[in-house]
């Protein structure tokens, strides 16, 4: 049963794919096929690596409410921009080295995560404890950039604005290989410990008991997931219930938590959302509004309904 | 056979266990008894690598338990644990079958399989094989972690409390079947029992403790004095000799 409703997932997301590449297709096609499919690749990028790192993170975690977001990953991004904006202006900034300024991003959000959770492997820490660091650290970073935003003049804060949220329209088409290389390698690592993640999902002792080795696997898929994190806020932007919201439908179509079905399930959710919705919004609404504000706003319902079904419980 | 030497574990300046010898040899049942916060379950959990060692060393066969693979471990010692908690959502065969994990690694053969429809079938439990595990009693949860323990195959069983939740029938039939591994396959079972009673019966020895010391060790005809047990549980127990096995008569 979780066979065909994965293949109805993989139908509607290469529907979403086919309908993002030909719709209102008109003028030199060549070009704008080639444009599209650029997009199609960044786009499909971030699809992945947001559903992967989501669905990893909530089974180390034992937590389906969690996102990576909440360690103060998108937080950290955001100061970073600052920061930088604050130290070079605005065209400073804006003339940047592109490859090496994402290089410094992903090592910079790596670091963070892993300096979070070295503590918490090395002491055991307790897996609450660590999150209310993740939130704290994230007030801290938002507080620090809120502190850089008011010092700066108006023309930067516009360019720091630019860099501070989501945007699926101004992608960063320039870091799509690089970026391309990053995801497939760390996903291709996620998919060899699929059955692995099952058995880490039966939590600590249970796990143990069956003999994974617990810190060493623990720190490995939390460094994978600061990874693809790294990579798709580099790409577009911080996006936070986005991967809430995806993995959260992916479950419910097809009822199970065996990583085998559930990873690629995910995938094809973001997918479907991130194309389909992106097309949607471009040719159908004219534009009409951005699709992060979207995913947003959905994402944020389902987080509070998921809520509310956990407290009735 | 396990090796303990030495252990000690204290957990934020509180002494656990202090300074803990004992071996125990392969084959039989040996019931651990003691009262509340003897340590019984600490000194499991250290034996199965649940919690890293704080001072002495714990073997088993040979292989030291901190610094030996996970999983060449997974295959000679199971645990069952005493809060068995299931963290994700599965049906009774699905999480009994994880129980084969450290064998196949995913990929279950034939002989997993065929396992697991007997551990279903031996912990009466083939009815529930599709329900999930957070739809069924405490005791028929309880027979599903059992059954995974068993499942996984291996020559060593730490049982933390197993009879928790279980009514008279299916802690009978628990306790019967550890008796017929340990006397036809040569198994090992290491159970943590409150029931002293049951520890009577099936058990060829039993280690009491208390306060994180070894107070008795023995076959039960030795432990079980009312002496022993005072020095123990900290009150006076009648014992009556029952069908040839010691009685106590805790209750009253």
């Amino acid at each position: 049963m979780a066979d065909r409703r994965l293949l109805l997932l993989l139908t509607l997301a290469l529907l979403s794919v086919l309908f993002f590449m030909l719709a209102g297709l008109r003028g030199n096609i060549a070009f704008v096929l080639g444009l599209r499919g650029l997009k199609l690749l960044a786009l499909l990028q971030v699809a992945l690596s947001i559903a992967v790192s989501t669905v990893l993170f909530q089974t180390v975690t034992a937590n389906r409410i969690l996102t990576p977001s909440i360690m103060g990953l998108d937080a950290l991004y955001v100061f970073g921009q600052t920061a930088l904006v604050f130290l070079l202006g605005g065209l400073g900034y804006a003339s940047l080295n592109g490859g090496f300024k994402f290089g410094m991003e992903i090592v910079l959000m790596v670091a963070l995560a892993m300096a979070l959770l070295w503590p918490m492997l090395k002491l055991r820490m307790d897996m609450g404890l660590m999150l209310l660091m993740g939130v704290t650290l994230g007030i801290l970073f938002r507080s620090l950039q809120a502190l850089l935003a008011r010092m700066l003049d108006p023309n930067a804060f516009a360019v720091v604005q630019g860099a501070s949220f989501a945007n699926f329209n101004a992608l960063r088409t320039d870091l799509t290989l690089l970026g391309a290389i990053m995801t497939l390698v760390a996903v291709a690592f996620c998919w060899r410990a699929r059955h692995r993640l099952d058995v880490i999902a039966l939590g600590r002792d249970a796990a143990t008991g069956l003999g994974v080795h617990w810190t060493r696997s623990a720190a490995g898929l939390l460094l994978l997931v600061s990874i693809l994190v790294a990579v798709s806020t580099a790409l577009v932007g911080p996006v936070a219930f986005f991967g809430l919201l995806v993995v959260a439908l992916a479950e419910r179509v097809v009822k199970t938590q065996r990583h085998a079905v559930l990873l690629p399930a995910a995938v094809l959710v973001a997918i479907t959302v991130l194309v389909g919705g992106q097309a949607v919004l471009q040719h159908a609404l004219g534009g009409a509004s951005t699709l992060g504000v979207v995913i947003e706003f959905v994402g944020g319902l389902v987080f509070l309904i998921l809520l509310v079904q956990g407290a009735r419980k | 056979m396990i090796l303990i030497e030495n252990v000690s574990l204290s957990y934020r300046d509180v002494p656990i266990l202090r300074g803990i010898d004992l071996a125990l040899p392969k084959g039989g049942i040996t019931a651990l008894v003691g009262p509340n916060g003897a340590g019984k379950s600490s000194l499991l959990s250290l034996v199965a690598r649940l919690q890293p060692l704080q001072t002495g060393c714990i073997s088993v066969d040979g292989m030291p338990v901190d610094t030996t693979p996970s999983r060449t471990l997974a295959q000679r010692l199971a645990i069952l644990r005493q809060d068995g908690i299931v963290a994700s959502r599965l049906t009774v065969r699905e999480l009994i079958g994880f129980g084969r994990f450290p064998h196949h690694q995913g990929r279950p053969g034939a002989l997993d399989l065929a396992l697991v429809d007997a551990a279903l079938d031996q912990f009466d439990l083939a009815a529930l094989s599709d329900r999930f595990i957070d739809t069924l009693s405490g005791g028929q949860r309880q027979r599903a972690l059992v059954a995974m323990t068993f499942c996984q195959g291996t020559d060593y069983l730490l049982l933390d409390e197993p009879l928790n939740n279980l009514d008279m029938f299916h802690a009978r039939q628990l306790m019967r079947s550890l008796r017929r591994i340990a006397d036809e396959a040569a198994r090992t079972a290491i159970i943590v029992l409150h029931d002293i009673n049951q520890a009577a019966a099936y058990a060829d020895r039993i280690v009491a403790m208390r306060d994180g010391r070894v107070i008795v060790d023995g076959p039960p005809a030795a432990v079980l004095t009312e002496e022993n047990m005072e020095a123990v549980f900290g009150y006076r127990i009648r014992i009556e000799q029952i069908a040839g096995k010691p009685f106590l008569m805790h209750h009253l």
